[in-house]
């Protein structure tokens, strides 16, 4: 017997959904929704689009130095860039971020040096970086794990009483579809809830758990999960990065003054593979991709700047040349990274001194060095 | 030196108390721990003096409480979880393994999480199945983690205390069986180190090892020898990682043999690691294989037959016996 569950499932919530907001069309038109003003200078939307291509740039160079073997892996946010650039830049200096792996957008927006996500992938250590001098956590590979870290630090937040101040922040918790069905992101909608935690949770829906396509997840929209948790849940144009900036502003805005947390569901498309282990031809349609392809993030701003005479040729000249330095400046220092010396396996496990560690460390040393003693 | 008699379960609470007292950034959060005080009332009276915000009754979600506590700990906090039963860690052990144990390595030092996470453990209450577990070697195994076990009053009070300023996670042990027996508590001075092994009964002829419920067990099985004439000395590890191996090797070395008594099943248990490492510290010193005692390679038994699972003065003996036999 089979059972054909996918048959029987509804299309859960497409992009015509009352509730979709966006404020500027694939087309590059600039539309209004009454929740959502925005106000942006021909210089912020100038530098919008340079965020979003340079962080294309710099993901294509790292897919390029993974197929090229420097890289163990990578994980791509083609088709991402607005939701992660709109939400990045929503951003405040208290405010604190959770990511997933993928979210190289977001951490170029934090100031987190990009060698330091390519150093993750390549191996070189875990992460690294201090998420305190950033507003950006480490990034979390078990999938949902990181929900719950921004909801305790968001319930931290409200112990330290600066809610409502011009100090106040707020956690913003970066997930994907596929982690909806996590237990861990369930119970931090909860926790959240129930203590009514400064935590926007910002869900990348792109449509795909490596293989597994929303179906699999959900049998609603996404963002009307956030109702039977008891708060707002909000759908908007995944690759608009107006729209995405204007909801995610918001909804940090009113989780830093108190008002509890919500859920944004930025809709998307992940235009990549899940990583470049993946092979997406397994799973689905070419179709699908070309349809996505005429959304893209990128060329609606670049449309739009055009349109309204904003920019010129000198500009997005300018704009690539810039991609294009950065890019090969960082497969500089990527191919200069410097492997870790053996004895940083056991760095930074404890941070009081641990007797194993030390015997460890120093009978490791000691086997090193009696090769060196041979071969001198 | 001030000295109050306590119970176990009343030395835990006086410690979080002082630790609460001490730091405004040590909170303590779990399931019920607020205005009941806890199924076993270790946080009796803590949120009527220290308030809702600092005693915090979470949703019944175990990963949840660790994982908020790991967010809590970013922010600043110094966190305090009380899981209800042992058997209710489980959900929490994908944040204890895969986050908790591991941020430090990750942010290569520039994070630390001083979470303490006790952890009600062992059996003979009688309770239903999940109640009554040693998860200690699940966590003893993971790197990143301190774990300890207290075994009486004194220590349960300094011991708690030690857990909560450690900038390292620990995961705190406490005999649940034993929260009512009595004891001094000294509540101030100098306390021994939290990762130092005590030998709480001096003997020359056999070497036995224990940690948490089975300690005073293993005491009463040396008092039984001694009457017999047999000297068994006692040392109650307190700390399974880090280990405190040179007290535990020195006593072997003199002694000679050794039995490691614990409640969680013997097989891959932690006492393995402890026959391993001391086989191959005081090799040339043994006069027979260390022996481990401790539950059977099955799920905890209903209660009508934990006391024939549960390591007793006489199963302690006979190990005894069979390491003179050797």
């Amino acid at each position: 017997m089979t059972i054909d569950s996918m048959r029987a499932t509804p299309r859960p919530g497409e992009a015509a959904d009352p509730q979709f907001v966006q404020l500027l069309t694939p087309e590059g038109e600039r539309v209004e929704h009454p929740d959502y003003p925005l106000d942006l200078t021909p210089d912020d939307v100038r530098d919008l689009y340079r965020d979003l291509v340079m962080v294309r740039r710099i993901d294509l160079e790292a897919v390029a130095l993974t197929r090229q073997g420097e890289l163990g892996i990578w994980a791509s946010l083609l088709g991402q860039e607005a939701a992660q650039i709109g939400s990045g830049r929503a951003m405040n200096e208290h405010d604190m971020a959770f990511p997933t792996y993928r979210e190289h957008g977001v951490a170029y927006c934090r100031g987190v040096d990009p060698l330091n996500l390519l150093g993750l992938f390549r191996g070189v250590n875990h992460g690294g970086w201090n998420p305190a001098e950033h507003g950006f956590h480490l990034y979390t590979i078990v999938i949902g794990s990181q929900t719950l870290h921004a909801a305790g630090y968001a319930m931290g937040i409200q112990r330290d009483g600066v809610l409502g101040t011009p100090g106040a922040g707020a956690a913003i918790a970066y997930f994907g579809d596929g982690a909806t069905s996590q237990g861990d992101v369930n119970e931090a909608f909860v926790f959240a809830s129930v203590f009514n935690a400064p935590v926007v949770f910002f869900c990348q829906n792109n449509q795909w758990a490596i293989s597994e396509p929303l179906e699999r997840q959900t049998r609603i929209p996404l963002y009307q999960r956030a109702q039977g948790f008891g708060f707002p849940g909000v759908r908007v144009d995944g690759n608009d990065v107006f729209a995405c900036l204007a909801v995610t502003r918001a909804a940090l805005a009113q989780a830093r003054d108190g008002q509890g947390p919500s859920f944004v569901e930025a809709y998307t498309y992940r235009m990549g593979a899940h990583t470049t282990t993946d092979d997406p031809t397994r799973y689905r349609h070419k179709a699908d991709e070309e349809a996505w392809k005429l959304k893209d993030p990128i060329e609606r701003v670049r449309s739009y700047l055009v349109r309204n005479g904003l920019a010129d040729a000198g500009f997005f000249d300018s704009v690539d040349a810039d991609a294009k330095t950065a890019a090969r400046a960082l497969r500089e220092a990527c191919l200069s990274l410097p492997d870790p010396e053996p004895g940083a396996i056991f760095e930074h496990v404890y941070a009081e001194p641990h007797p194993l560690m030390t015997a460890e460390q120093e009978a490791f040393a000691a086997y090193l060095a009696s090769f060196e003693e041979v071969t001198a | 030196m001030t000295a109050e008699t306590l119970t176990l379960g009343k030395a835990l609470n006086a410690g979080l108390r002082r630790a609460m007292e001490d730091d405004p950034k040590v909170l303590v959060m779990g399931e019920d721990v607020g205005r009941l005080g806890g199924v076993f009332r270790i946080t009796d009276g803590l949120q009527k003096d220290f308030g809702a915000e600092r005693v915090i009754d979470t949703p019944l979600a175990e990963s949840g409480i660790v994982g908020t506590a790991i967010g809590l700990a970013l922010r600043g906090y110094r966190p305090v979880c009380e899981i209800q039963f042992d058997g209710f860690v489980f959900p929490a052990a994908d944040q204890i393994i895969t986050q908790l144990a591991k941020m430090r390595m990750r942010s290569l030092g520039s994070v630390s999480l001083p979470i303490t996470i006790r952890i009600p453990c062992g059996g003979g209450i009688g309770a239903v199945e999940h109640h009554s577990e040693s998860p200690e070697a699940y966590f003893a195994h993971t790197a990143g983690l301190r774990v300890v076990a207290c075994s009486n009053p004194v220590d349960a009070y300094a011991m708690l205390r030690q857990s909560i300023a450690s900038d390292d996670p620990v995961i705190f042990f406490e005999p649940k069986r034993r929260y009512w027996e009595k004891a001094p508590v000294p509540l101030d001075g100098d306390f021994p180190s939290l990762h130092s092994a005590q030998v709480v009964q001096a003997g020359t002829d056999v070497t036995v090892l224990a940690y948490g419920p089975s300690v005073k067990t293993c005491l009463e099985a040396a008092t039984a020898a001694a009457s017999e004439g047999r000297s068994i000395e006692v040392i109650d590890l307190r700390s399974l990682n880090p280990l405190d191996l040179p007290t535990l090797a020195a006593s072997v070395e003199r002694t000679g043999r050794c039995v490691v008594v614990h409640e969680a099943p013997v097989f891959a248990g932690f006492g393995a690691e402890l026959a391993a490492r001391l086989t191959e510290l005081c090799f040339y010193r043994l006069e027979a294989p260390i022996l481990r005692v401790g539950g059977f390679s099955t799920p905890y038994p209903p209660s009508r037959l934990e006391d024939e699972y549960l390591p007793d003065l006489d199963r302690i003996l006979d190990a005894v016996d069979r390491t003179f036999a050797w």
